[in-house]
């Protein structure tokens, strides 16, 4: 790597530090109290923690207030289409693996309009972050039923509540075929929220992270008995698992849950009286389609060397 | 006499009358399955690599498996071979080999059959136990007895249940071992031939083939009663012969693209199939998406992060990527989009060729979307578009669609061997740092065109945006930066319209009328303006290879004819059909767009037949367009 002018450093041999501003770009544009500022925080959290490199590390989102979150850091970012970040990631990370690659996402564009790609992307399972920003309902567009939106729950589109029960992402992404990384966590349990996502990029391959989020204006009030009530929080706990030891005194229910165990997952992650937060399942051994695709590198002559082979199979 | 007849000299009869003709065309028909386009194939490839000029053309029913002996089920392949060049299918048959009466009745319904025809037909189904099949049988002769056919009744099935117990396979080599002897192919090529085509099989099969493919040789020899000799000129350059859907496959390697991310659909998947053989050895992946809108977004992901990627599709697919097409185009990220077009709307016909597709492609995205479109019009072009294709995209950070068809994706023809050039490929990624302060969108205010860092490059952080956005890639809240953005996005294709050429004219440089064609219908117009012009018409025609930008000069070429019309492979109201009036017409898609673009009054001839053109019908339409122009006949 060499640079064309003089005056800019070299970057080659890396003893770069990054702090915090080498990451934060600009003021967030969303709500006050919107989750979305948290998750940010826990983020740029573990890029300094990680030290990633901001040229290496690509945020990818799709369309909705969450997906703004690319333009809030100081890596590459990609904030395409409404439902669409998860291709897009799984270009970026085919052709470049050596980027580290986070997609964020918001309830509408995963679970509904993404929801091929979500399914997929699982099944896939190529080395990547993937956040769900779930606030159970559409924010941008002003209050529209989400898949997660609570039966009953008045939205817009459905003023006389939500007529359907929401769909449960967890057990979603849990019944998919190589499913490898599944962990819930909410916004406004910080400690839990950094952890969880640090996890997430610690494993190799597809991290789903389904966080919990409160919308100040749409969905106000919809965690506001669990925000305030600790006991309607279970933890899953297990030496594999995700216990930020901050939190104990508060958070005391607990349900020991191996990660590696993924029926009793399924089970856990169905709907219940509680929110369980916590790592549902890992497992590191899942058959990863970044790393089987990957080719050889081939140099200009080697290709025109093989292209004339191929040619001569054609040739009169 | 050839060293492969005299092998066999035993058994050739007396009295065979030897045809020297300057072209002839075949079809080999069967029920879906039996293996007829394998054999043609072979035979297509022999020619070609004897110095005939070839075309072929697959006869392919929509279904995979339509119920057998139906006319509407007819399976195959056609192949024009000639001793100068071939540039389409031609008119109509001159020699068919049938697997059974009824696809045959097909293709004489559809009038793909010459009057004269020699038809060579499998004669189990005459003693078939059945007694509806052997009425079917006794119906469709007496049916075909009705015409000039020369019909030869071969024990096809007999003959081969020599070799092998399963009749429905092996009638194809023996077909082609009858072919063989008819036009004296060199069986040293035929059997090297056969032995690429089975070159994932046993030696066993290839050994029953060679078998199958001699028994027909030999059955032929010792019972017609002519040879047809179509003389052959060794080529003077080196040639390859390849279909469509390959030579597009081949062109992305010698574009230096990395990555194909494509969803199956007809008749665009076999380009798939190629690359899938052959890309990851060449550094390459091939990614088969979850759906088509996925596909299109690996590869704006892939084109994001490095080298200009490609998806390949048809129509239905074309539509269902319009909104991730309309991203690459505000975001200026360089993509590569193959449509190899079939019958539409909706699924429509999606085995046969149309060019119903251009309007999509065109203006297909909502909001001002302009990128280029270009559409090859041969197999050689198939190859060439996509190295083309890769470096205007990546020169202009746009867009480019290109528009094969299905008479493409299939056809196989010989063209000079394309001698590859390093600069071809697509450059390695510069991951340098980015100067301080450099803005993602700096477009250069005359030309229009930006460049980006992609990820790696220190310094160059920002985020790509499908929002309106200013030049620091922002989010643009301003009315201003989205007239300037837009017009920016707009004066590059200006720019890329600069640098074309004016198109050739084929035939006079003014007249009465000028035939104006893009994509595969080119060696069939120009066929029609050769015949048009030996009778004394005055007639000539171009071709366009961009369709966005139009290629310059269209105006004043125009104004040196009489009358302009398109010939096209879509739809447009006839004149004279109830309430059809010149106000309410609907013009085929190129004339539509000529006529907004130059002001011309620009007619067309265009049909839907689910067939390519056949230069007969373009010549008897452009008679007719002719007819009370001021030049006349000559």
């Amino acid at each position: 790597m060499t640079s064309h002018c003089a005056i800019l450093p070299i970057f080659d041999d890396d003893e770069r530090e990054f702090a915090l501003n080498d990451y934060e770009a600009g003021m967030p544009r969303w709500c006050p109290g919107c989750g979305d500022h948290s998750v940010l925080t826990a983020v740029e959290k573990l890029l300094v923690a990680e030290q990633l490199k901001p040229e290496q590390t690509v945020f990818v989102s799709g369309i909705g207030c969450s997906s703004r979150f690319p333009h809030y850091l100081k890596t590459y970012g990609f904030h395409g289409l409404h439902g669409r970040a998860l291709p897009v990631a799984t270009g970026v990370k085919l052709h470049r693996p050596e980027l580290e690659v986070f997609v964020v996402m918001g309830d509408g564009d995963c679970c509904s309009i993404g929801a091929a790609h979500w399914i997929h992307a699982t099944r896939y399972n190529m080395k990547m972050v993937a956040l769900l920003l779930d606030n159970s309902i559409y924010g941008l567009t002003k209050k529209q039923t989400s898949p997660t939106t609570p039966q009953g729950f008045k939205t817009n589109t459905q003023p006389f509540g939500t007529p359907l029960p929401p769909l449960n992402p967890l057990t979603t992404t849990l019944g998919t075929t190589n499913v490898s990384f599944v962990a819930q966590t909410a916004e406004w349990i910080p400690a839990h929220l950094y952890a969880t996502i640090r996890a997430a990029y610690r494993h190799p391959g597809f991290a789903f992270v389904r966080i919990l989020q409160r919308c100040p204006m749409y969905t106000e009030g919809l965690y506001n008995e669990t925000v305030k009530n600790p006991g309607m929080v279970e933890l899953l706990v297990h030496d594999d698992g995700v216990v930020p030891p901050e939190i104990d005194k508060i958070y005391t229910n607990r349900i020991t849950h191996d990660p590696s165990d993924l029926d009793s997952a399924r089970r856990l992650a169905e709907y219940s009286d509680r929110i369980r937060l916590g790592l549902f399942y890992r497992n590191e051994n899942r058959a990863r389609y970044d790393l089987l695709v990957r080719p050889p590198k081939v140099t200009s002559s080697e290709r025109i060397a093989l292209l004339n082979e191929e040619l001569d199979h054609y040739a009169i | 006499m050839t060293a492969a007849a005299a092998l066999l000299e035993r058994d050739v009869p007396v009295a065979t009358r030897v045809l020297t003709l300057p072209e002839h065309t075949i079809e080999i028909v069967s029920d879906s399955g039996e293996g007829a386009q394998k054999c043609g194939q072979i035979f297509g490839a022999v020619c070609a690599k004897m110095g005939n000029g070839v075309w072929t053309v697959e006869i392919i029913p929509a279904e995979i498996q339509p119920p057998p002996r139906i006319a509407e089920g007819a399976s195959g392949i056609r192949i024009r071979f000639a001793t100068g060049p071939v540039t389409n299918w031609g008119d109509q048959t001159d020699l068919v080999v049938a697997f059974n009466e009824q696809v045959l009745v097909g293709r004489h319904l559809l009038g793909a059959l010459a009057s004269d025809a020699i038809i060579l037909l499998e004669n189990s189904w005459a003693s078939n136990p059945d007694p509806d099949i052997k009425a079917a049988w006794d119906q469709a002769l007496a049916e075909l007895s009705g015409y000039g056919y020369r019909i030869i009744e071969v024990p096809m099935e007999e003959q081969c249940l020599t070799v092998d117990d399963n009749p429905r396979k092996g009638k194809n080599m023996f077909a082609l071992g009858m072919l063989a002897y008819i036009y004296d192919r060199s069986l040293e090529r035929i059997e090297e031939q056969i032995a690429y085509a089975f070159r994932r099989k046993s030696e066993a099969v290839y050994a029953k083939n060679v078998a199958l493919m001699r028994l027909g040789y030999g059955w032929a020899a010792a019972n017609l009663d002519f040879r047809i000799e179509i003389p052959t000129t060794p080529p003077q350059q080196a040639l390859v012969v390849m279909n469509g859907n390959e030579a597009l496959g081949m062109g992305a390697l010698a574009s230096g693209m990395e990555l194909c991310a494509m969803y199956p659909i007809t008749p665009a998947t076999s380009v798939s199939h190629y690359l899938a053989e052959v890309f990851r050895k060449f550094g390459g992946i091939l990614h088969q998406a979850e759906d088509e809108i996925a596909a299109a977004g690996v590869a704006i992901g892939a084109s994001y992060a490095g080298k200009v990627a490609f998806t390949i599709t048809s129509g239905p697919g074309l539509a269902l990527k319009t909104e991730f097409i309309g991203l690459a185009v505000m975001a200026e990220t360089p993509l590569v989009v193959i449509d190899v077009q079939r019958g539409g709307p909706s699924t429509g016909l999606p085995t046969k060729v149309e060019q119903s597709d251009l309007l999509a492609a065109l203006v297909g995205q909502p909001g001002d979307a302009p990128h280029v479109v270009m559409a090859p019009a041969t197999i050689e072009e198939c190859f060439h578009s996509v190295v083309t294709a890769r470096q205007i995209a990546e020169t202009f950070h746009t867009v480019v669609v290109i528009l094969s068809d299905a008479n493409l994706s299939t056809g196989v023809q010989p063209f000079p061997r394309p001698q590859l050039r390093k600069e071809w490929l697509a450059p390695e990624l510069d991951l340098s740092p980015v100067e301080e302060g450099r803005r993602p969108y700096e477009w250069d205010p005359r030309m229009g065109t930006s460049t980006r860092p992609v990820p790696g490059q220190p310094g160059g952080m920002y985020t790509l945006t499908g929002l309106s956005h200013d030049e620091a890639s922002k989010v643009a809240y301003d009315a201003g930066i989205h007239q300037h953005s837009t017009t920016m996005r707009s004066r590059k294709i200006a720019v890329l319209q600069q640098t074309l050429l004016r198109p050739a004219i084929y035939g006079d440089h003014e007249g009465d009328l000028l035939v104006v064609g893009w994509g595969s219908t080119k060696g069939a117009i120009e066929e029609a303006i050769d015949r048009a012009r030996a009778e004394g018409l005055h007639a000539s025609s171009t071709h366009l290879t961009f369709l966005s930008p139009l290629q310059p000069g269209l105006k004043e070429i125009f104004s040196r004819f009489r009358k302009v019309m398109t010939v096209e492979i879509n739809y447009s109201d006839p004149p004279g059909e109830p309430f059809i009036t010149e106000e309410n017409r609907r013009r085929g898609q190129l004339a539509m767009l000529l006529r907004a673009q130059t002001l011309c009054d620009v007619d067309c001839w265009t049909r839907v037949p689910g067939e390519p053109l056949r230069p007969g019908l373009i010549h008897a339409a452009i008679r007719d367009a002719t007819i009370g122009l001021a030049g006349g006949r000559a």
